[in-house]
């Protein structure tokens, strides 16, 4: 073997260890937050923190069951807002677009999912705050909700268009409008593509808090209604972990790592539901 | 669905969408019974809603900052006090930190997202390749808050008394490396952003590789290329535009971040050219200052920069999207 040849050799063998490194130093980030997490939000996690309100500045104690249903309340918020805008929207490009304005609807769609959640935050301030004057989980739920709408939209529309087209097909062979065999074959074939896909979607703007902390803000209490400043897990997750508590910092800990138990679930179980039925559109 | 009365008499204009059925035409009052203009009337809208979200958002930010638009002009940008009591507001400080954060971000997340892209597109079994993927999706899907928690308890004290104490001491004749050692500061948030973008970084750039013709491989390999050679000199260089893509992607997603810049960018509207110094950022500054803002011209002060982020990251992305769209065709047209 010449030396070159030697030369080349070493330099494959090496540059092909280093992009390996690299993989390996990215993966075991996720690894080491995850553990991290468990292990000090676990030990900080107690049945209190789950079902008792926050006690008063200053006194040790007391848990976050008010940021846990506030966050529900305000995915649910957004689920109504989101949802269905992102499936019909999603419909439309997959089913009944033409070419020009269905590309432009989708590049659009994608520079919204790449806009920062704050600028959606004041857009829902702008919106919603400053004619109301006061905090709300309906300002809350409104950023999230129309951060949702891209995300459903794109998805939707990735697994409509998994569907065979022999299945639309035998649909209108057997006479059905186009309309009726959307409804009847070619959702329900797609129907677990697109559950899941909202699934994905909830689980993103469910760890958002810069879009809250000036939209629906936070509360101390049970919030009344969603006309009122509502408490979030990832916005209090943020204002104790800057807090000189340290019961505060022990409490946040444990939030992470319900919030971060919560998005991966989500996470893991989407793709379980999605590997059951091989489906050809990426998970 | 079915045909509410108030929906068939809007749905006249939408007739010329459908493609006519061959043989016998249909009049568009047939077509209107059975529901398939209604129909995509209906989901027409909804896919519109796109676009009244971004003209809605685009009008409601450039109206709710009209005071600072006339009152500093173009000297909102280039003057660096930020005084609230005084209400005299200049955004340089916070200019810089957002682009000296997200460059620090790309200067460490670039060679990782793409050695890393590399090694699972081209080299692992496609079995670890999936697995390892799936993996980087999920650190793509943890909250900016919890990233931000890690920062503050575990990356801010190592850089405290690890990593700018051996910074200084080997690179201190460096501007960039000299002052007091706070561990809050630029030099966080740029770390912790880098391991925030490195996900999309990765998962960009693996797909365009992928889709890369084969044949471009083969033929580097034919020729007596090594593994390396093929993926340096054939595949990469092939798919450049898109891995040009994936970045401004990345970048796009920096000069946004939120949560974990604030908390631990050290919070203070000064310009220093050292990394260990403390600073702010764009989104940073609208999240702490927001809801403590008194005033009218304050407040839109803020929305103002709320807009220039708007505007900065819908263009980078928008360039990305046509870079990613570029390469990702140029390789199905070949396949």
């Amino acid at each position: 073997m010449s030396y070159r040849r030697v030369w080349r050799k070493c330099v494959n063998g090496l540059m092909l260890g280093l992009t390996g490194l690299c993989a390996l130093v990215t993966v075991s980030v996720l690894f080491f937050i995850l553990g991290y997490l468990v292990w000090h939000g676990g030990r900080a996690l107690d049945w209190d923190f789950i079902t008792r309100l926050p006690k008063p500045v200053g006194e040790s104690g007391g848990g976050m069951a008010n940021a846990i249903v506030g966050s529900a309340k305000l995915l649910l918020l957004a689920a109504l807002v989101g949802l269905p805008a992102g499936f019909m929207g999603g419909l439309y490009l997959a089913e009944f677009g033409g070419r020009t304005f269905p590309f432009l609807v989708r590049y659009t769609a994608d520079l919204l999912n790449g806009v920062p959640s704050i600028v959606m935050g004041i857009f829902a301030y702008t919106v919603v705050v400053l004619p109301m004057h006061h905090f709300s989980a309906l300002a809350g739920g409104l950023a999230l909700g129309v951060m949702l709408i891209p995300i459903v939209l794109r998805s939707t529309e990735d697994f409509l268009r998994a569907v065979p087209g022999s299945l639309r097909e035998g649909a209108l062979a057997l006479g059905a409008n186009k309309w009726r065999a959307i409804a009847t074959v070619v959702v329900p074939a797609a129907v677990r593509g697109i559950a899941t896909g909202m699934l994905l979607g909830l689980a993103r703007v469910a760890g958002e808090a810069a879009p809250l902390v000036f939209t629906s803000f936070s509360n101390r209490f049970w919030g009344s209604g969603f006309n009122a400043p509502t408490a979030s897990l990832p916005v209090m997750i943020y204002t104790y972990a800057l807090s000189p508590y340290d019961d505060w910092h022990r409490q946040a800990w444990a939030a992470g790592l319900v919030l971060l138990a919560l998005v991966l679930v989500a996470n893991v179980g989407a793709r379980l539901i999605l590997a059951r039925k091989q489906s050809p559109a990426r998970g | 669905m079915a045909s509410p009365a108030v929906l068939v008499e809007k749905g006249g204009p939408g007739r010329e969408t459908l493609p006519r059925a061959p043989g016998r035409p249909r009049s568009w009052v047939r077509r209107l019974q059975s529901g398939d203009e209604i129909a995509h009337l209906i989901t027409l809208v909804f896919a519109s809603s796109i676009f009244l979200v971004t003209v809605l958002l685009v009008f409601e930010l450039y109206a709710n900052s009209t005071l600072p638009l006339h009152k500093f002009g173009w000297r909102f940008f280039v003057t660096s006090t930020w005084d609230p009591v005084f209400e005299n507001f200049g955004a340089l400080p916070f200019i810089y930190g957002t682009v000296l954060t997200s460059a620090l971000a790309l200067l460490m997340a670039v060679p990782l997202g793409v050695g890393a892209a590399i090694f699972l597109a081209e080299l692992a079994p496609p079995r670890i390749s999936d697995a390892l993927t799936f993996v980087i999706e999920l650190l793509a899907a943890v909250p900016s808050v919890i990233f931000g928690l890690l920062g503050i308890f575990v990356l801010v004290p190592v850089l405290r008394n690890v990593v700018e104490p051996f910074l200084k001491s080997t690179l201190g004749f460096l501007p960039l490396f000299q002052g007091p050692m706070y561990g809050i500061g630029f030099l966080a948030a740029g770390l912790v952003l880098a391991i925030m973008i490195v996900p999309f970084i990765l998962s960009v750039s693996r797909e365009v590789l992928l889709a890369v013709p084969v044949e471009q491989r083969e033929a580097a390999l034919a020729l007596g290329a090594t593994r390396w050679e093929a993926t340096w000199k054939v595949v990469v260089p092939y798919a450049r535009a898109g891995i040009l893509g994936s970045i401004f992607l990345a970048l796009a997603r920096a000069l946004g971040e939120t949560m974990a810049v604030t908390m631990v960018i050290g919070s203070d509207p000064k310009i220093s050219a050292s990394l260990f110094a403390p600073g702010y950022s764009i989104a940073a500054v609208i999240a702490d200052q927001f809801t403590e803002a008194t005033g009218d011209l304050y407040v839109q002060a803020l929305i103002e920069l709320g807009l220039v982020l708007f505007i900065l990251t819908f263009m980078i992305n928008g360039l990305a999207r046509l870079l990613i769209l570029a390469t990702t065709a140029r390789g199905s047209e070949h396949a």
